[in-house]
């Protein structure tokens, strides 16, 4: 037995070592691996030329004088006598050595009194006018410099034509290349890229990781029928939120059109004053028994009112920053882009306001109808609480069945009501009925487990896909540039951040969330006042670390159309413009590494 | 008027804390709670404020049933229940007036509370409540600076924020030295003599819950072994409590 034992670790090792060997050979046959290539000749001077380009980056550049020098040449040499030649030698001039060749011959070109140590082409300007560059020049301190160069090989033309050598030299100081501008304007569009990615991704994936923290949603519980009855209300909340943001928004529209300053101003204020001395008045007063009924309807009442308020003075503020906005863009000249970025945030708000108000209204139906549920079956007999429970939950089933139908349509365009209405509706009823039967109207569902994995889930298949194929996407949706980038960005950083965050969350220590849970305080005061000091200092670490990437990420996302400075490097990598390239991959290096830099700072002063 | 009903709590359908649980407190009673190790003291106690759902039983106080309250009522039910815990539980990134004012959250408007905005009175009656504790120069320190006597301290303010009706006491002193324990065990004392807050409090040692309690309840695996005056722990009960092999020492 024990003699055996070496024997069989040894033939185990070596069918690892061949299951190795067999990976490998695959991996190296699947990725075309042939080392025959990097050395032949012809790729190893393409990579110098490259290399030797990429360690000149074209960043400054200067004004140039040229001075020419031309000399004609048969080619080939006239059958008769050649003509005669004699240059102009005060100037800069050129003999050749022949004087006339055939096309492809080699001949000698010396060039005199032209300006000395400078570069320059030596091109054959064809009888057509075209230009050939033949050759280089390099002048010595006299101005002289002979070359050797080989004709090219064009077809037989009986008048003369030209060699022409030319020398430039720079003129004045030097100054930063358009190449230079471009990045620099580029490198600035990729580091806002990053931040606008950051700061968005960081503000929506701060609430989701809380949703995705066990220890906050495990005990998250409710009955069916609670469940139930939020399921219904939701889209219908939904629904009745949206239709009414745009109801109010059209009698604004009435009254307070675009342009109409004053009305705006006055909307504005007199919403805001109001909003403001309903919240002073109603919740800054001091610790009264909100358990009473008529300070509860009173309550109720109000938040319904100051809801509506809410919602009209947010448009109008939002009318108001558009028009304003606009109008300042002009005045305002080198900072006008603060105009811009007024009216887009009025126009944001504008655009969300419909769906926030969905949602809330929604959110607060079901927290409604919750209570009523909850309130309903503490006074109902045995048999009406069976009834509501099963009834709910067949209701609830089929809504979620008509969601999924019309998400199929949607996607599918089926067009066939039997099967993307009716039967995911029946189907829904009858899992519904089956839950129902199955569960006892007390039994509290762990639906805090539920939407945790929901919320996990989604996070996953978001994070597994990267932002370079997002922007696709997203510039589909709205078009090519930086817009796009940082859509696309922001939507990877709250996925990725959210589940980092979320692992914070979940590695807290307990005690606190227990005895701020023992005080009496609700799931948003414990959030508060005990998860959120305890998760700061890594929050600030992931954020950093997020920007990081990001920064890098922005760097190549203009590769797929999301702007930034991958744009351009991708550009000039096509034009094979290496020395353009190799500016911008500097700019590149040199932001990702400050980047790098502040962020570690940033990090270390906090954790 | 608090009544416990055959409170049973079975931990994932396996670990059975807590086994048919029955007894009763008075108004302004100080009861100690003993038991070894892992008998089901802190989760007797957590039932009583619902940290931990009890799997059966009844609990009343008050005439409100705690057992049966919705998470809303719930609010309303533990903003007069303070609690103190072993390892005092703060939040330590906090400042102490934050984590003693902290207390007042079941009482103020849950929006304001979020931007940390407490109404004047309670800033007020939080450094009262660190004078009375005798740490009020420390109030705008962060909760991790200070020792931990003084951090329990501060746990006690905080549970006396909450203007209490019970305190739940889990082991208040069994990470302090024999000196500060009685500081604290002291404050409890006073706040159940003078303001006539009802007192559960779990307890390791027995000249403690000789010198602090007027009724004791033991706790063996669950069970309830014991339910009357501290002095009447006599050596055979003493062995049932704590098992055939303990001493008693002291
Ligand atoms: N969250 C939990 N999950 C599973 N079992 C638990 C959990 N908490 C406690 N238990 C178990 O329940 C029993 C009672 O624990 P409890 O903490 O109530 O004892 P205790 O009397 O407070 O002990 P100690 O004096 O050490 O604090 C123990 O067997 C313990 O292992
Ligand atoms: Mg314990």
């Amino acid at each position: 037995m024990h003699k055996q034992k070496p024997l069989v670790r040894s033939i185990i090792l070596g069918i690892v070592i061949l299951i190795g060997m067999i990976i490998y050979g695959y991996g190296f046959n699947v990725t075309k691996v042939n080392f025959e290539t990097t050395r032949s000749e012809k790729r190893l001077t393409q990579l110098s030329r490259i290399m030797r380009a990429l360690a000149h980056p074209s960043i400054f550049v200067y004004e140039k004088e040229e001075n020419k020098a031309d000399v004609p040449i048969y080619l080939p040499c006239p059958k008769d006598s050649l003509p005669d030649y004699s240059p102009n030698k005060s100037g800069p001039y050129l003999v050749l050595t022949p004087k006339c060749a055939g096309p492809g011959e080699t001949i000698y070109i010396e060039g005199y009194n032209l300006w000395p140590n400078t570069k320059g082409p030596i091109n054959f300007v064809a009888f057509s006018g075209v230009n050939l560059t033949i050759g280089h020049l390099h002048t010595d301190a006299n101005g002289y410099f002979n070359a050797k160069v080989q004709l090219p090989k064009r077809k037989p033309v009986d008048e003369a034509q030209m060699i022409r050598a030319i020398s430039r030299r720079n003129i004045g100081n030097p100054r930063f290349s358009d190449v230079a501008i471009s990045t620099w304007e580029k490198i600035i569009e990729t580091v806002f890229l990053a931040l606008l990615a950051t700061t968005f991704g960081t503000m929506l994936a701060i609430p989701i990781s809380f949703l995705a923290a066990r220890n906050l949603m495990s005990d998250q519980k409710a009955s069916l029928t609670n469940i139930a009855f939020s399921i219904i209300s939701w889209p219908f909340g939904i629904i009745v939120g949206i239709r009414l943001s745009s109801l109010v928004d059209n009698i604004l529209k009435k009254y307070f059109t675009d342009n109409n300053l004053v009305w705006n101003i006055l909307g504005s204020v007199i919403g805001l004053t109001i909003i403001w001395f309903t919240i002073k008045t109603l919740f800054v007063s001091p610790t009264k028994d909100t358990n009473k009924n008529k300070t509860k309807y009173f309550h109720t009442i109000s938040i319904i009112l100051i809801a509506l308020t809410s919602i009209c003075t947010i448009l109008i503020c939002a009318n108001l920053a558009i028009t304003v906005g606009q109008s300042l863009i002009e005045p305002l000249g080198p900072i006008g882009f603060m105009g811009n970025f007024m009216s887009q945030l009025g126009d944001v708000i504008n655009m969300i306001m419909p769906i926030s108000v969905g949602l809330v209204t929604g959110g607060a139906l079901s927290f409604v109808c919750g209570k009523i549920s909850y309130h309903i079956s503490n006074k109902m007999s045995p048999i009406m609480i069976s009834i509501t429970h099963t009834s709910s939950a067949i209701v609830a089933g089929t809504v979620i069945g008509a969601i999924i139908g019309n998400t199929i349509e949607w996607f599918y365009q089926l067009d066939n009501q039997i099967y993307t209405l009716i039967w995911p509706m029946i189907i829904g009823a009858i899992i519904g009925l089956i839950i129902s039967v199955r569960t006892s109207p007390k039994y509290n569902m762990p639906i805090g487990y539920v939407s945790y994995y929901i919320v996990r889930t989604l996070l996953n298949a978001t994070r597994s896909i990267e932002p370079l194929v997002m922007v696709i996407v997203f510039v589909v949706w709205v078009g090519i540039g930086p817009f796009a980038g940082s859509l696309a960005l922001a939507l990877h950083t709250i996925a990725a951040l959210a589940k980092l965050y979320s692992e914070q969350v979940e590695s807290i220590a307990p005690g606190p969330l227990e005895a701020v849970r023992a005080t009496g305080a609700n799931r948003l005061q414990t959030i508060v006042y005990a998860v959120i000091p305890q998760i700061i200092p890594p929050y600030i670490s992931f954020t950093m670390y997020r920007w990081d990437i990001n920064v890098r990420m922005s760097t190549i996302i203009g590769f797929a159309g999301g702007g930034g400075i991958g744009f351009l490097l991708q550009q000039n990598i096509n034009l094979l413009d290496y020395r353009a390239a190799s500016v911008q991959m500097l700019a590149i290096a040199i932001v990702v590494a400050t980047m790098d830099y502040i962020s570690a700072v940033i990090r270390e002063k906090f954790v | 008027m608090l009544s416990i009903q055959n409170l049973t709590k079975i931990y994932d359908g396996k670990v059975l804390a807590l086994d048919n649980v029955s007894f009763e407190v008075n108004k302004g009673e100080f009861l100690a709670i003993i038991g070894l190790s892992g008998s089901g003291k802190s989760t007797l106690l957590r039932c009583i404020n619902r940290l931990i759902e009890p799997t059966s039983g009844q609990i009343i106080w008050n005439n409100l049933s705690i057992t049966t309250s919705s998470q809303e009522e719930m609010r309303f039910i533990r903003r007069k229940i303070g609690m103190v815990f072993q390892h005092f539980n703060l939040v330590s990134r906090s400042k102490v007036i934050t984590n003693v004012l902290s207390g007042r959250l079941g009482y103020i408007n849950p929006t304001l509370s979020l931007i940390n905005r407490f109404p004047q009175s309670d800033v007020e009656l939080a450094i009262k409540q660190l004078e009375r504790v005798g740490i009020a120069d420390q109030a705008y320190k962060r909760a991790d600076e200070l020792s931990g006597g003084q951090q329990q301290r501060v746990g006690v303010a905080r549970a006396m924020m909450q203007d209490p009706e019970m305190i739940l006491a889990d082991e208040p002193v069994a990470s302090l030295d024999p000196v500060l324990a009685h500081s604290i065990m002291q404050y409890l004392e006073k706040l159940n003599k003078e303001e006539g807050v009802t007192i559960l409090c779990s307890l390791h040692f027995l000249d403690l819950v000789h010198e602090y309690a007027d009724r004791a309840i033991a706790l063996n695996q669950g069970k309830l072994m014991f339910d009357g005056v501290p002095t009447e722990i006599d050596d055979k009960k003493f062995k049932n409590i704590y098992g055939q092999e303990a001493k008693r020492v002291g």
